[in-house]
């Protein structure tokens, strides 16, 4: 095939190479404003990072390793040291805590492959079908981001209502449509889980369509016409030269995707509160209840280092995967 | 160009459902927001039967609505006016500097991506009070402020991964000779390169913004009367004695308002911006 | 050239200062005219109606001392987390109500000035409290971190008219409150003869705990250990599931009511012929359109046969943060908000029940409402067990019972063995909480 992709990336490898070289040897001064710009320009980024995310976040790996409970809440400087008693606990899988730590892990990997899943799906499909799209391609655009641009708990406060039983416009369309004779609960139970699962995908699919959207504004017009003339069809095109192009986007989008959705806590919270039915007991809701409702923050603090331990695989075997696509391709 | 009939019968598979999933739940927010109390404690109606304003009358009596709005209004302006800036900064220097550590920089900054929020939320109200403690007074804890540098710092990550991004996308030649003609890096900067990475730097505002205005989880903890914000006051309208589920939709609806109209204005900038850092 | 890349580090130092700059520093500048910081939790039917109730009071006590009372009132839901937080973090308010639930569990935390000898002299002595809501103060055998302030029991409500229509009598066994819901009960008019709020975990821990006792059920033995799956246990979350499992008594929907609030709602518009609550309810019936003359109040019945346990005693303590800079006058503070004179004021306005002695109890115009409380509060009461896993008891089994009431409510039979289950879970759960 034919396809030309942008030049782009290999322009900036060299333009970060030429500036590698471009500043002549410097005089061996320890201080230089030409060498520390760039430390400057990062600085207050730097400073934030460090008190916001960093800083916190040694004090909560250091909260995981002592046993941090209501006994020492007051003077937690002198709470005992665990060791690994916090990870032993919630990693014995033949004790109680082990067990609901292992199944609210499936249970939250279930929710994300489902969420991540389905709302890359719509919001590649729509990006599709909009590409190439005139009439009413700004508003249906427009309408379709509207679930992102709302406040996530804007979004969720109404998905509530719309879920309730008795009131709610889910029930009344099931009866109406006669799909159900029976007004079900969709915020308790095991139907909670669903209802989740629809909220989130609500929420996070018009951000798979907006970052496909974009991703496929920059394949030129000219490219598919001259797959055309090679004789494609618009499904031969979409696989080849869409789908082709669009892989650096989509890598990183379901990437995104994945991180965000794994450690959501909104839509829980604000669904079902607190204390959310076990069927929709992900593990960020886990976590929570374990340190603010049964404070053992310790504990708590121990889920949290494996989540993130999780995640960092995860991004991990990515960066693997896409660098060896890469250097395939 | 034509198009095989089955794209599109495709097309309109996909673009009828979804548009229907999208508008339900806000066709429900609007009506409802309409209907007396009365008419959302029974069965859904698919149009009020008695439409009142007064919802949106009631929803700033029922709990303190302007004070949480005026809260949201400050803390999300100010993290987004910082945010964008420490990010510009941060972005060229990735851009357009190769510093030692500018791998390990760009890795932290990402790497804060896979934080979940739980485990350093009370490690940060922990940072948060000592910061008061030494300092002798309410700085940071349960104030705006320390929600602004909260809020700002979360966005800094993903913006400055499409700033950069958008900022490797504009030719280094521009900038470079501007150098040669006697700027500093910052003039260059800023008489350069962010003209032409206005829709980038939109983005990025944008994004911060609605970031910092739909945050529930740190607001939850870090805000109290005088410093909560609208994630946390729309949930009181359910302590009351009675579920005012059309105030609950109005006072989502005139939280939205401003945000969605806003979002409506520059989504061709997050599009544009989202096109140059997605493709880097 | 060379002051330009200076910019962007100063543009850090900027940031920080316009950033203190709108930062709120209410710093006390010390010196004359204390003032305190007060957290009132919420006692009344909105948190606006709390602010109108106290402030005449707080003004009245600054009038009478100089010392200035800053108000905050802080909804339940958020009330046990800022208190948790304001304990880690060692500031706070000065002065706090807490629920009497949590008193043990707070003072474990050391986070709270005890009340000692001297502190409780001051403040007319021991005997200056009600006994029972005494004992709710901490640990038997401590000092005391908590003071009682207002003291609640629970009750039955009944609506007068639908019973009279039924020709029924208020209910004095449990077996009669069951005959008379299910009389009461039609599904098809959207009536019900109980309403409960089925979601809301603490109000679930409170009637398994009120049930199990009635069953001669112990969620903990002598020593402190969960039992939570004695028979007696079981039977008591047993009786409050057969409500919505097997009576059908109980509208499914309930089981979403997150809020007890919403329960009382369903009894003021009539949809429910009876609910449980307490004292305070008769401010949410009032909030919701509910004339006292509509309803009626006797002891929550237990089975025949059974022991007659209603309540325990429920309501809000006031602590002192340890941290207080100002010690004396917090006490002064206390004091005031325990004298007879404010107790008889803030527990009419309040609808509960005086914490101290001699003081007359107002909750209601009508004297047998009033007496029905005192008489729950005198005999049918038994305190929640003094341990410091309180507030994760009050989690593990309230949320157990809320999943058993979610599977009633879905329609499954909710078995014996479905109860044991979920309340031997619970139980493992408190493995990990403190002892």
């Amino acid at each position: 095939m034919s396809v030309t992709l942008p030049k782009r990336p290999a322009r900036r490898l060299r333009l970060v190479r030429s500036q590698h070289k471009a500043p002549a040897p410097a005089p061996r001064k320890w201080f230089t404003w030409r060498r520390s710009t760039p430390y400057l320009l990062i600085l207050p980024a730097i400073a934030l990072e460090l008190l916001i995310h960093v800083i916190p976040m040694v004090v909560g790996i250091w909260m995981s390793f002592v046993e941090l409970t209501q006994f020492f809440i007051t003077n937690w400087g002198e709470a005992p040291f665990a060791g690994l008693d916090n990870y032993d606990v919630a990693l014995d899988f033949s004790g109680p805590l082990g067990v609901q730590l292992l199944e609210s892990f499936g249970r939250t990997l279930v929710f994300t492959l489902l969420v991540v899943g389905i709302s890359f799906t719509f919001g590649m499909s729509a990006a599709l079908a909009l590409q190439r799209f005139r009439r009413g391609r700004g508003l249906l655009r427009t309408l379709f981001l509207i679930p992102y641009a709302l406040p996530a708990y804007a979004g969720i406060i109404t998905w509530k209502f719309v879920l309730q039983r008795d009131n709610g416009l889910l029930n009344e369309l099931l009866t109406t449509l006669h799909i159900s004779d029976e007004r079900a609960f969709w915020l308790i139970g095991g139907n909670a889980f669903v209802s989740l699962v629809i909220v989130s995908i609500w929420q996070q699919w018009p951000f798979a369509f907006l970052m496909t959207m974009a991703g496929m504004q920059v394949i030129t017009e000219d490219v598919y016409e001259a797959a055309a003339i090679d004789g494609a069809n618009t499904w031969q095109q979409i696989r080849h030269i869409t789908f082709g192009m669009m892989r650096p986007v989509n890598a990183t989008l379901l990437l995104l995707l994945f991180l965000w959705t794994f450690r959501e806590f909104n839509t829980p919270f604000v669904l079902f509160g607190a204390t959310p039915p076990d069927s929709a007991n992900l593990m960020t809701m886990h976590i929570y209840n374990s340190s603010f409702i049964s404070w053992n923050f310790g504990l708590g603090s121990a889920m949290s280092v494996l989540l993130m331990l999780f995640l960092v695989l995860v991004a991990g075997l990515w960066a693997l995967w896409n660098r060896k696509v890469t250097r395939n391709a | 160009m034509r198009e095989q009939t089955s794209f599109r019968v495709f097309r309109w598979l996909v673009l009828i459902p979804l548009a229907i999933f999208t508008v339900l739940p806000l066709y429900v927010m609007v009506t409802s927001a309409l209907k007396p109390l009365r008419d959302v404690q029974g069965a859904f109606e698919w149009w009020p039967s008695n439409l009142t304003f007064s919802p949106f009358v009631d929803i700033w009596s029922t709990v303190p609505l302007a004070e949480y709005f005026v809260n949201s209004l400050i803390v999300t302006t100010s993290a987004t006016a910082f945010s964008v800036l420490i990010a510009i900064f941060a972005s060229y220097a990735i851009s357009r500097y190769a510093f030692r550590g500018r791998g390990a920089f760009a890795g932290v900054v990402l790497s804060t991506q896979m934080f979940p929020g739980v485990l350093f939320l009370l490690p940060l109200f922990l940072v948060f009070v000592n910061i008061d403690k030494s300092l002798g007074f309410t700085a940071v804890y349960q104030t705006r402020l320390g929600l602004i540098i909260t809020y700002l710092t979360f966005t800094l990550p993903f913006s400055i991964w499409m700033l950069a991004s958008y900022f490797n996308g504009i030719p280094r030649d521009l900038d470079e000779s501007a150098r040669v003609d006697g700027a500093s890096a910052l003039g260059a900067l800023f008489r350069i390169v962010l003209p032409s990475a206005r829709p980038g730097v939109i983005a990025v505002a944008v994004y911060s913004f609605m970031t910092a205005w739909g945050e529930i989880l740190f607001a939850s903890q870090l805000t109290n009367s005088a410093s909560r914000t609208l994630s946390i006051g729309l949930q009181s309208y359910a302590n009351e004695t009675n579920v005012y589920w059309n105030q609950v939709m109005a006072a989502a609806l005139v939280v939205s308002a401003p945000i969605v109209a806003g979002f409506m204005l520059l989504q061709r900038y997050l599009v544009a911006g989202l096109t140059a850092g997605a493709v880097k | 050239m060379k002051t330009r890349p200076l910019a962007a580090g100063v543009s850090a130092v900027l940031l920080a200062a316009t950033l203190a700059a709108c930062s709120s520093g209410d710093a006390d500048s010390g010196g004359a005219g204390v003032t305190l910081t007060y957290w009132a939790s919420n006692q009344g039917a909105s948190l606006d109606n709390d602010k109108e109730i106290l402030t005449p009071e707080l003004e009245k006590f600054t009038a009478k001392t100089g010392i200035k009372v800053k108000l905050e009132v802080v909804p339940w839901s958020d009330l046990t987390n800022n208190t948790l937080a304001a304990a880690v973090s060692g500031q706070g308010p000065d002065v706090v109500n807490i629920g009497n639930t949590n008193a043990v569990t707070f003072q474990s935390t050391g986070a709270f000035y005890k009340f000692d000898d001297a502190a409780l002299t001051k403040l007319g002595g021991k005997d200056h409290f009600v006994g029972t809501a005494f004992a709710t103060s901490g640990k038997p055998g401590e000092p005391p971190t908590s003071l009682p302030l207002y003291s609640q029991v629970y009750a039955l409500y009944y609506n007068k008219k639908q019973f009279a229509d039924a020709g029924l009598q208020p209910p004095t066994t449990w077996e009669e409150m069951v005959s008379a819901a299910q009389k009461l009960t039609k599904p098809d008019q959207n009536k019900w003869g109980v309403v409960i709020p089925g979601a809301t975990v603490n109000a679930s821990m409170h009637f398994s705990y009120i049930f199990s006792e009635q069953n001669g059920g112990s969620a903990f033995d002598a020593s402190g250990k969960p039992t939570f799956t004695s028979q007696g246990m079981i039977d008591g979350v047993r009786q409050y599931v057969d409500l919505m499992s097997r009576d059908k008594v109980v509208n499914p929907s309930s089981a979403q009511f997150a809020e007890v609030a919403q329960a009382a709602g369903e009894f003021a518009r009539g949809n429910a012929a009876m609910y449980f609550a307490q004292t305070s309810g008769i401010n949410t019936l009032a909030q919701n359109g509910m004339k006292p003359d509509e309803y009626g109040i006797v002891p929550i019945p237990a089975p025949a046969g059974k022991t007659k346990i209603g309540s325990f005693v429920a309501g809000s303590n006031i602590s002192i943060f340890k941290n207080t800079k100002h010690l004396d006058e917090a006490i002064e503070f206390v004091k005031f908000m325990t004298s007879d004179e404010e107790q008889a004021i803030l527990n009419k306005a309040y609808k509960s029940l005086p914490a101290v002695q001699g003081v007359e109890s107002a909750i209601s115009d009508e004297p047998e409402k009033t007496e029905a409380f005192e008489k729950v509060l005198a005999e049918q009461a038994k305190p929640l067990p003094l341990i410091p896993g309180i507030q994760a008891f009050q989690a593990s089994v309230g949320s157990a019972v809320v999943g058993l009431i979610a599977k009633a409510a879905t329609g499954s039979q909710v078995s014996e063995a479905d109860i044991r289950a979920a309340l031997e879970k619970a139980q493992q759960k408190m493995a990990s909480a403190p002892k």
